[in-house]
């Protein structure tokens, strides 16, 4: 009876794949390819479009400014990977950024002290996400709708909705707006940091078995509990661990703005939903590659600042980044449906 | 008791020093009651599961078979009774406990992680990793020898349906998802394999291999719970049939002692079996 399977099963693995299957196949296995695909398309028009756009000049502009954003993201992914989502974002940083800044200016406070306990409190938000969301068992969504307004209305509170300007904060708070050049190529220390924080988040996602339980706890949270996998602890931590990274975007911020500013990117939760989403990693939980992200982040830059630099309008260019998210979602429904 | 209320409760079969039953069983529960708010799910319920053998379980929906399960299985913590291995008191907090205890369960719903690959699915939850300090500093994964491993579990099985263990489950057939997870419960040196309704969801050739995995597994030495809402698979492997009815224990048969219109018979109360003073 085996032997029939198998060569069944063997002849249904030889069938011919029509090549959009193929594609799709390709696609689903290795969710990175399509906004990889993207980016070079968009460079590519752009190239065309504009002579000033690909310039080492251009290049450094276009990192610095998807900087913050992908940072943030990277806790976004987390937690969407878990079939959660983060409204809170851009709140935790602005919050962690005007304590921060307020500790080093008002307090007199060194800045390492003012960068930890801005750590602290960032973590200590991204955890009261967390418990939230595991302990009393609130969908994702309301508790950082919730928590949205809560750190949005304590930040105002605390900085009586004032900026502090970077000249008056210490050296180290700023630190990352500086950097270095490789010929006409500008890179920032927020750049540099950014890249450890991909590549540190990324090891933890796909080398360790925390990484495994985060997708699974995504994927299918009963089986992930009945297996074994201690579910409750892998949300808790992923909104944690998503708090220190709103945290270290918040002093990636400081830096290039130039200034701890209340109202400072008012929608970086969208933006990093939206870079997320784009860069192939389901909404629906357990699917997705943290490098999809960084390349999402730089889609949605580098589609804002090619098109800025063409003089287009900036309307135009919420349109277009409005219907660039529709399509990658129709895409990534499309993608799961596919069969071995 | 006396001697004939033991033979009845081991399914008529001779109790003594030369019966198998004469053993000390692996797995006892005593008077389990557990209750879900007014409803109650066990009634005091007592189960005797022996080393080697297949135990099917059987009963009508809500009968309480899966919530034995779960209870057995560290899913539930019974509200009172007893859990006993090899006759020494357990008490399971949740499924990882009965798991390292050496309970394995295959839940109905599987619990398989769809969007893992197979060889991340049977090594869920108790990964392995790389020697040396790639490992025990950078906590990294030893996914070459985990995925090597697997396909050797695997194959141990007679599954030769499932080759490439970097696929994701997601793509196989219900038949090949089954075999991951019976090849994941009985992969890891565990000595009892519980399988929640192994065969619902399958067809004929895809049970028939199912059941023959499960004859194997016996064969190899495991204690087996199978609980089945199908009586011709469960009259075709089991060793003994533990009868659930009413959320309480109303016998334990044999497929010789008893035919399968009897064991439905007794499983919807239209017969009893326990001799009746």
């Amino acid at each position: 009876m085996s032997t029939t399977v198998t060569s069944a099963a063997a002849e249904f693995a030889r069938r011919q794949q029509s090549p959009v299957q193929r594609v799709q196949h390709q696609l689903h296995a290795r969710p990175w390819l399509s906004p990889l695909f993207l980016l070079f398309v968009a460079f590519v028009v752009f190239f065309i479009a504009t002579p000033t756009f690909l310039t080492a000049n251009s290049m450094g502009i276009l990192l610095q400014q998807t900087a913050v954003v992908a940072t943030l993201a990277v806790g976004q992914t987390l937690v969407i990977l878990t079939a959660g989502i983060d409204l809170s974002v851009g709140a935790i940083m602005v919050l962690t950024m005007m304590v921060m800044a307020s500790l080093a200016r008002d307090g007199g406070m060194p800045g390492l002290l003012a960068l930890l306990i801005g750590f602290l409190l960032a973590l200590a938000a991204g955890a009261l996400n967390g418990f939230l969301v595991t302990r009393i068992n609130l969908p994702p969504f309301i508790v950082t709708l919730g928590t949205l307004s809560v750190y949005t209305a304590i930040a105002l509170l605390y900085s009586g909705g004032e900026s502090i300007q970077a000249s008056h904060l210490p050296g180290l708070l700023n630190v990352l707006g500086d950097g270095f050049a490789i010929g006409g190529f500008r890179l920032t220390w927020g750049i540099v940091v950014m890249v450890i924080i991909y590549a540190v988040v990324g090891y933890a996602l796909s080398q360790t078995a925390w990484g495994r339980y985060v997708y699974a706890v995504g994927d299918d949270p009963e089986s992930a509990r009945l297996s074994g996998v201690p579910s409750k602890r892998i949300l808790l931590a992923v909104y944690t661990v998503a708090g220190l990274i709103y945290a270290i975007a918040a002093w990636e911020l400081i830096g290039r703005a130039g200034a701890a500013t209340p109202n400072a990117v008012p929608d970086a939760n969208l933006q990093s939903i939206t870079a997320v989403v784009i860069g192939g990693t389901s909404l629906f939980g357990g699917r997705g590659v943290l490098i999809g992200t960084l390349l999402g982040a730089l889609i949605v830059q580098t589609l804002q600042f090619g098109l800025s630099q063409m003089g287009v309008d900036q309307q135009w260019r919420v349109l277009a980044t409005g219907f660039l998210i529709i399509v990658a979602v129709a895409a990534d429904q499309w993608i799961r449906k596919v069969k071995a | 008791m006396t001697t004939r209320d033991l033979e009845v409760a081991h399914g008529g079969i001779p109790v003594g020093k030369e019966g198998i039953y004469s053993q000390q069983p692996i797995l006892s529960a005593r008077k389990l009651v557990i209750t879900f708010g007014r409803v109650v799910g066990l009634d005091g319920v007592d189960l005797d599961l022996y080393p080697g053998e297949i135990l099917a379980v059987i009963g009508d929906n809500g009968a309480g078979k899966s919530t034995l399960i779960k209870c057995l299985t560290g899913a539930y913590i019974p509200d009172s009774g007893e859990i006993l291995m090899n006759g020494q008191p357990v008490h399971f907090r949740k499924p990882q406990d009965a798991r390292m205890a050496g309970i394995e369960t295959v839940y109905q719903q599987l619990a398989v992680v769809p969007a893992l690959d197979i060889a991340s699915n049977l090594y869920l939850a108790r990964e392995e990793r790389r020697k040396g300090p790639l490992g025990s500093v950078f906590r990294m994964l030893d996914k070459k020898g985990m995925e090597r491993r697997a396909g050797q579990a695997v194959q141990r099985l007679g599954i030769q349906t499932i080759q490439n263990m970097g696929q994701a489950v997601e793509t196989l057939s219900g038949g090949q998802r089954q075999a991951v997870a019976v090849a994941r419960a009985a992969a890891f040196g565990s000595k009892i394999v519980v399988l929640d309704e192994p065969t619902a969801a399958l067809g004929v050739k895809e049970s028939g291999m199912v059941l023959e995995m499960i004859k194997q597994l016996r064969d190899g030495g495991l204690s087996i719970i199978l609980i089945s809402h199908n009586m011709p698979h469960v009259w075709e492997v089991a060793d003994r049939i533990h009868i659930q009815r009413l959320g309480a224990l109303a016998g334990v048969i044999t497929p010789q002692s008893h035919d399968m219109g009897e064991g439905v018979a007794i499983m919807t109360g239209a017969k009893r079996l326990a001799p009746s003073a």
